[in-house]
């Protein structure tokens, strides 16, 4: 997979975004200032039962910035996503080997504390699914079982998030109101703000802005790039122009493999794979 | 290519007249129900508030006031004394004592299972929590008699140094406690089991712990359902006759002592049908006073349970 190393996408990328610095030209001998690398996979396979999802999948995903993962329905995005938080492990049956590394620690490894590792690495969901509680509540959940009691701490984290997820000015007089409420769009901000206060590093996005419509998509698409300045994204996407309009590298996934990564500009305009470019100019999936 | 068009018009009257057969066949069987509670309601009614005829009802000879004020329940000593108190105190008694059992036995019981089992484990509980739910009361009555009261309740009773009666309230609350615990957690799972996958991941996203999922987001979420299940269980120990019957005693005692005899209000029904009570008697119309109270009751539970169950319904999509 040398193809696929950090170094390699990072010497391609054009992207300007001053929190990823950029890098000399590829095979340039000095040592460019690395960006540092927030989460990798190495050699993973994913198994539902005997079903095998995933088939050695490495990937290199760089901090504070935005990696899409397209591909057809089916192709393990989503599932490759959800072993990132080990959201896979509540489904009765799965198994995984290989190496998933956030920070350069194993994620899988026997001491580490799954509830630790979803507050790091936090998730936004394709349906938008705020509890039926309030909107504050909804936020607070996440701080309050984290052991955060104080009035005016919560109060902040709730006012910070909510800004942060472009929503406070909607919801500021109705804090204590249903979040069920609010229409899809807002709800789906929510769940981000949500997501937010419980101070993660990576967020995962499975297919956020699916079930919304253009204007409330843009929406969230606009806050995908200011959350990028903070967080490093991991987003899956059926869109293809949203891919390439929100990330900074993207993967394509067919049939449990990883088919190609590289920077989204180069993946999307000289795919190296003949299936990629099937899939990009919609010849199928 | 096709030369006729089809006809929209009924081929035959048959069809018609047999989908009206049916829809009144169906209405009937829906309507028999109506009818039986309305005639319950009405036989209560005429028996005890206003008698048809001549016939006399129970509260046109006993006041209300009596009814519902007087310590004493004694229908065949001399004139009659018509308490209701002592009744409701032994109803009472064995209910509280039923829902402290059942509903935190059956609560839990369901949280695990539709939280924290293994399929294979749901498997091998909810059946046998079925059979629970299937064993004749009778059983439970005589279990109680025979088991909780010597081998459980006396060497209590002894430690404590209380006097315990062979018929007290305590075993026949247990018991019924015992026998409610698979009805709320059979409900309770349904409703706990219907809260959308969505929330518990959320849940988990947000780094819940198993235990944090069910008790902050789908306990509350399911929260209205789980309430039903309870007044529905509490109206069932209400209405529990038989093993209350055995265990509890007949004995009508207002009582702040469980470890005494008692006589329930569907205890005492019992009883006095079985008794040599002539018919028309005050003591025998007494039996239709206290199932209008019991009635009342259990009807206020179950309303009270659908207005729950219905507040908060569309609590999620």
């Amino acid at each position: 997979m040398e193809l696929n190393t950090f170094e390699n996408l990072i010497s391609k990328r054009d992207g300007d975004s001053p929190e990823t610095p950029k890098t000399g030209t590829a095979g340039s001998k000095t040592p460019a200032p690395k960006a540092l690398t927030k989460v990798e996979t190495r050699n993973l396979d994913f198994y539902y039962g005997p079903l095998q999802a995933l088939f050695g999948i490495s990937m290199v995903m760089p901090e504070k910035s935005v990696t899409a993962l397209i591909g057809p329905s089916g192709c393990g995005k989503s599932t490759y996503l959800r072993t990132l938080n080990r959201m896979n492990d509540i489904i009765e049956g799965t198994r995984i080997t290989g190496d998933i590394l956030v920070d350069n620690e194993d994620i899988y490894a026997s001491q580490v504390d799954v509830v630790e590792l979803r507050k790091k690495v936090g998730m936004v969901f394709q349906k938008s699914n705020p509890f039926p509680k309030s909107i504050y509540d909804n936020v607070a959940f996440g701080p309050r079982i984290g052991g955060i009691k104080g009035k005016s701490q919560l109060d902040e984290i709730v006012h910070r998030t909510l800004k942060q997820a472009a929503i406070w000015d909607e919801v500021k007089d109705r804090l204590n109101s249903s979040a069920l409420a609010l229409s899809g769009g807002q709800q789906q901000r929510l769940c981000i703000a949500r997501t937010l206060a419980t101070n993660p590093e990576v967020i995962l996005m499975d297919e956020p802005a699916s079930a919304l419509d253009p204007a409330s998509t843009s929406r969230i698409e606009d806050l995908i790039f200011e959350l990028k300045k903070d967080y490093t994204i991991i987003i899956v996407t059926h869109n293809m122009q949203q891919a390439a309009r929100v990330s900074d590298c993207t993967a394509f996934f067919f049939q449990g493999r990883l088919i190609e990564f590289g920077t989204t500009k180069s993946l999307f305009t000289t795919p190296r794979e003949k299936q990629t470019e099937d899939y990009i100019t919609g010849r199928f999936g | 290519m096709k030369s006729e068009r089809h006809s929209l018009a009924a081929k035959t009257s048959v069809r018609r007249v047999w989908e009206q057969f049916v829809q009144f066949l169906l209405f009937t069987c829906a309507f028999i129900s109506v009818v039986t509670t309305a005639a319950i309601v009405f036989v209560l009614v005429t028996e005890s508030i206003v008698g048809l005829g001549d016939s006399v009802a129970f509260f046109q000879q006993v006041s209300l006031w009596n009814f519902l004020t007087d310590t004493k329940w004694a229908p065949q000593y001399g004139a009659g004394e018509f308490g209701i108190l002592p009744l409701l105190v032994g109803t009472m008694w064995i209910t509280g004592i039923a829902a402290l059992i059942g509903i935190p036995f059956g609560l839990a019981t369901a949280i695990y299972l539709s939280e924290y089992a293994s399929p294979k484990t749901r498997g091998i509980i909810k059946p046998l929590l079925e059979i629970l739910a299937g064993i004749p009361t009778v059983v439970y009555g005589y279990f109680a008699l025979v088991f909780i009261t010597p081998l459980v309740i006396e060497p209590v009773g002894r430690f404590l140094g209380i006097q315990v009666d062979t018929f007290n309230a305590l075993s026949a609350g247990i018991v019924v406690g015992i026998m409610i615990i698979p009805m709320v957690s059979s409900l309770s799972e349904d409703v706990l089991r219907a809260v959308p996958r969505g929330l518990r991941e959320a849940g988990y996203a947000l780094g819940s712990t198993r235990f944090d999922v069910s008790v902050k987001v789908v306990l509350p979420a399911a929260l209205s359902g789980v309430l039903a299940s309870f007044l529905l269980a509490i109206s069932r120990a209400l209405g529990e006759t038989m093993a209350v019957t055995i265990a509890g005693g007949v004995m009508p005692n207002l009582t702040l002592n469980p470890f005494e005899q008692v006589c329930t209000m569907t205890s005492n029904i019992v009883t006095m049908a079985g008794s040599d009570s002539p018919a028309g008697s005050v003591e025998y119309r007494s039996i239709y006073a206290v199932a209008l109270t019991l009635f009342v009751i259990t009807f206020v539970m179950n309303v009270l349970s659908q207005f729950i169950l219905n507040k908060y319904r569309e609590v999620y999509q």
